[in-house]
């Protein structure tokens, strides 16, 4: 790697204050399960240096801000001593909120049974707003389950995003082909998400190279691909880093950024099951990239880390495998309950970790906010919601032919038989059509 | 008898299994202390340790992989997989190693274990949650394939799996996992009164079921797991047609029972065979071929086929998608009134 392919942050952020014990690591027992506690008493590691060598970064763990919104090591030679613009900061907690009001809106929904499932972000919005601000629009996202904010974020419709969730004849994601939440838009460069864990991670790295091939460094577009702790467990997270590693289009690293919210379980499964690595971001070491360890509930340190990550890959350095750590205070999805297998005291602590009050209280600080402006903007997002929803369900269901539409870029002779056997079923008997 | 559900059935089963064999092990995804996404392994962490009932790392290929070893050094392991949608991360050490160990090793590693996975659509699962890769398995010579209907089977199969020579998958089918049809249950439903202790349904052997009057002399309609009950209720609605229907429930597909299909068929001339999987090459391909072959003389009547379509499938859409009692009646009829 040339010193031209390699991120820095200006000198006065690799200076921070550690306030958390720091020397060799422990090496007994598996880290890979965050200390809470040090969460809660926030200290910070150093600003990665996006060098293969910065093993530390992979064990220690990136912070801007304290749980209540304070600036932990301000730092003068930094925009607002936190390297964030109050717009950019504004603009993220704009969406976090409206995911929030959105996950909670929909999980109602979900339990009268007006759609079919639903996967929240609750929490985690910090983690997946962030990392998708620190995008530009040409860039791609090949997501996990827990990314649909960002769609939302590069200005996706609040219609098209319920409209997935309900499959009605509005769901451009998947057609009324997949369940809730698997949202994609061609438009907006965000690839349909599929249940299927970890699949997407080596397509990123294809969709970097395609990238890489197609666009001249350093100014190219970027892919960034996403996935859960558990997910990091499967064949295809190996099979990802491993290419991710060693595919060098034109002489440089690839346009990718590997991105992984680890918010610490996987269903039922903690993530010190999923490995017995010190940390995720550990892995990358592994493969030949760079690992980097943020705090995945402080929107400014996912920011500052994603920048950083997004500009060296976009350069043509190594790229980056990003462990956010954060937490699912929620259950898994509405068909889970987690009081059968893990101690919602804990997660009661992490709650009190929430990155919207977080980012709230720090605009605050700065003035951008006055009291009763996080409250205004949640009731906003809220009306927004519960409108839009008025309307999209009142949207019917897809056409039959979208059962046979997409299978083949034209519809075989076999299959347009099918569709027009049930077409005939259907007019003979028409309440056929509702189900029974 | 109490009356067990489908899930219950296996757990049962298991307990048994595992109370009676120390090598029998449990493993898959948040099978051990969250008893699995369906309950089907409730409690068994608790009863037999951790060690023998294994949360694993969401990793497919690694649990097969894994328990194909377990299995190669005498243990017994029942593996979940928690939706046959995401089996395929195993699919090359299922094929390519289970399937073909014995065989490659000239006999001298038999690899005998279980892999149970719920399967079929009809519980708004959409695409990933819904699929029926059953006949991609029935496909690859070495592995005994077997799909239950009720109680009663899921639990006497289960238990010749866990005792058989021969590797194992059972397809589970969960949208009857807890009663025989939608807002049902399975009490009073005579399979789902399932014996205490332990008892097997052996391989290969079918069921015949008709309507309470029924003699089964118009058409035969050959279904397996999930389909069996659509399949009873176009019997049903065939009856106030007069038309005498017959359903065998074919239990497992590998082995299936050629000869209680071909019998029946040699008395009716009329087949009609159901499953939700697609069209192309799905397991009503296998049972029409046999039955044109074998049965050629007697048959009256074209085999018709019930069907999911040849597309993957929906959500939205997927009660056009699966084959219902009124399109199973249709195909009824038309075998019956073939001229
Ligand atoms: C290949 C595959 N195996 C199993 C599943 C079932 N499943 C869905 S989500 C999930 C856990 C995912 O955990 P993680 O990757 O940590 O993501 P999170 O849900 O925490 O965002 C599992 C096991 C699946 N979707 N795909
Ligand atoms: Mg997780």
């Amino acid at each position: 790697m040339t010193d031209s392919t390699r991120i820095t942050e200006p000198v006065g952020a690799r200076a921070p204050v550690r306030t958390r014990a720091s020397g060799p690591v422990q090496p007994a027992l598996p880290l890979s399960s965050p200390r809470l506690d040090d969460f809660e008493q926030a200290g910070t590691g150093p600003f990665p240096r996006f060098v293969p060598e910065d093993t530390a970064a992979c064990l220690d763990v990136f912070r801007v801000l304290r749980p209540d919104g304070t600036v932990i090591a301000p730092d003068p030679a930094l925009e607002n001593g936190t390297g964030v613009a109050d717009d950019d900061a504004l603009a993220m907690l704009r969406t976090m909120v409206r995911v929030r009001a959105l996950d909670d809106r929909m999980l109602g929904l979900q339990r009268q049974g007006r759609i079919g499932f639903y996967g929240a972000a609750t929490g985690q919005e910090a983690a997946t707003i962030a990392a998708g601000h620190a995008l530009e629009l040409r860039d791609w996202v090949h997501p996990a389950l827990r990314e649909g904010g960002i769609l939302l974020h590069r200005g996706w419709p609040l219609w098209s995003y319920l409209a997935a969730c309900f499959g009605n004849a509005d769901d451009t994601s998947t057609r009324g082909r997949q369940m809730p939440c698997h949202y994609g838009s061609r438009q907006y460069n965000y690839v349909t998400l599929s249940s299927v864990m970890a699949t997407q991670y080596p397509q990123a790295v294809g969709t970097a190279y395609a990238m890489a091939l197609q666009h001249a460094a350093p100014d190219r577009p970027v892919c960034l691909g996403c996935i859960g702790d558990g997910a990091t467990s499967e064949g295809d997270f190996h099979a990802a880093l491993t290419f991710a590693g060693v595919m060098r289009p034109r002489g440089l690293g690839l346009p990718l950024v590997l991105y992984c919210q680890n918010n610490q379980w996987a269903i039922s499964t903690p993530v010190e099951r999923q490995t017995a690595a010190a940390s995720l971001a550990m892995k990358a070491a592994g493969y030949g990239l760079i690992g980097a360890r943020v705090d995945g509930n402080d929107a400014l340190a996912v920011l500052r880390v994603m920048r950083a990550a997004v500009a060296s890959a976009r350069a043509g350095g190594v790229p980056a495998f990003i462990e956010a750590v954060t937490y699912r205070v929620g259950a898994h999805s509405t068909s889970d309950d987690p009081t059968r297998y893990r101690d919602e005291a804990v997660t009661q602590r992490w709650k009190a970790l929430d990155p919207i009050v977080r980012l709230a209280a720090y605009l605050a600080t700065r003035g951008v906010l006055v009291p009763g402006d996080a409250e205004r903007m949640a009731t906003e997002a809220d009306d927004e919601v519960r409108a839009t929803l008025a309307q999209v369900e009142k949207v019917g269901p897809p056409p039959i032919e979208w059962l046979f539409d997409d299978v083949y870029a034209q519809v075989p002779a076999a299959l347009a038989a099918e569709r027009e056997a049930l077409r005939a079923r259907l007019a003979a008997a028409p309440g056929a059509a509702h189900g029974s | 008898m109490p009356p067990f559900n489908i899930i219950q059935a296996v757990q049962d089963a298991l307990q048994i299994a595992m109370r009676a064999d120390p090598k029998v092990v449990v493993l898959g995804e948040d099978v051990g202390k969250f008893g699995g996404v369906f309950r089907a392994t409730v409690g068994l962490q608790e009863e037999f340790g951790d060690d023998r009932v294994i949360d694993t790392p969401l990793n497919e290929c690694g649990i097969v992989g894994t328990a194909i070893g377990m299995a190669l050094y005498g243990l017994r392991p029942v593996v979940e997989i928690q939706f046959s949608d995401f089996i395929y991360p195993a699919y090359d050490q299922i094929v390519n190693e289970l399937a073909k160990y014995r065989y490659r090793s000239g006999g001298q590693f038999p690899c005998p274990l279980v892999i149970r996975t719920p399967f079929g659509g009809g519980i708004r699962g959409g695409h990933y949650h819904s699929q029926s890769p059953e006949a991609v398995f029935a496909h690859h010579a070495g592995l005994v394939v077997v799909a239950p209907s009720n109680p009663y089977d899921a639990k006497g199969l289960l238990l010749e799996a866990v005792h058989a020579q021969d590797p194992v998958m059972v397809f589970e089918p969960k949208r009857v996992y807890r009663g025989p049809d939608h807002g049902t249950n399975w009490t009073g439903h005579p399979l789902g009164e399932v014996p205490a202790g332990a008892y097997r349904v052996p391989f290969g052997v079918a069921r015949q079921w008709r309507p309470r009057r029924g003699v089964g002399t118009a058409v035969t309609v050959v279904s397996y797991a999930a389909m069996v009950h659509v399949c009873e209720r176009a019997a049903v609605l065939a009856e106030a047609d007069g038309l005498d229907v017959e359903v065998i429930d074919l239990r497992s597909l590998v082995p299936w029972d050629v000869d209680a299909v071909c019998s029946a068929v040699r008395r009716t001339g009329r087949c009609v065979v159901v499953n939700e999987a697609p069209r192309t090459c799905g397991f009503a391909a296998e049972v029409a071929a046999t039955v044109g072959e074998q049965c050629f003389d007697w048959l009256l009547a074209p085999v018709g086929r019930v069907t999911g379509f040849d597309t993957p499938f929906p959500y939205t859409l997927e009660h056009l998608y699966l084959p219902d009692p009124a399109r199973v009646l249709d195909a009824v009829r038309s075998a019956a009134h073939y001229a």
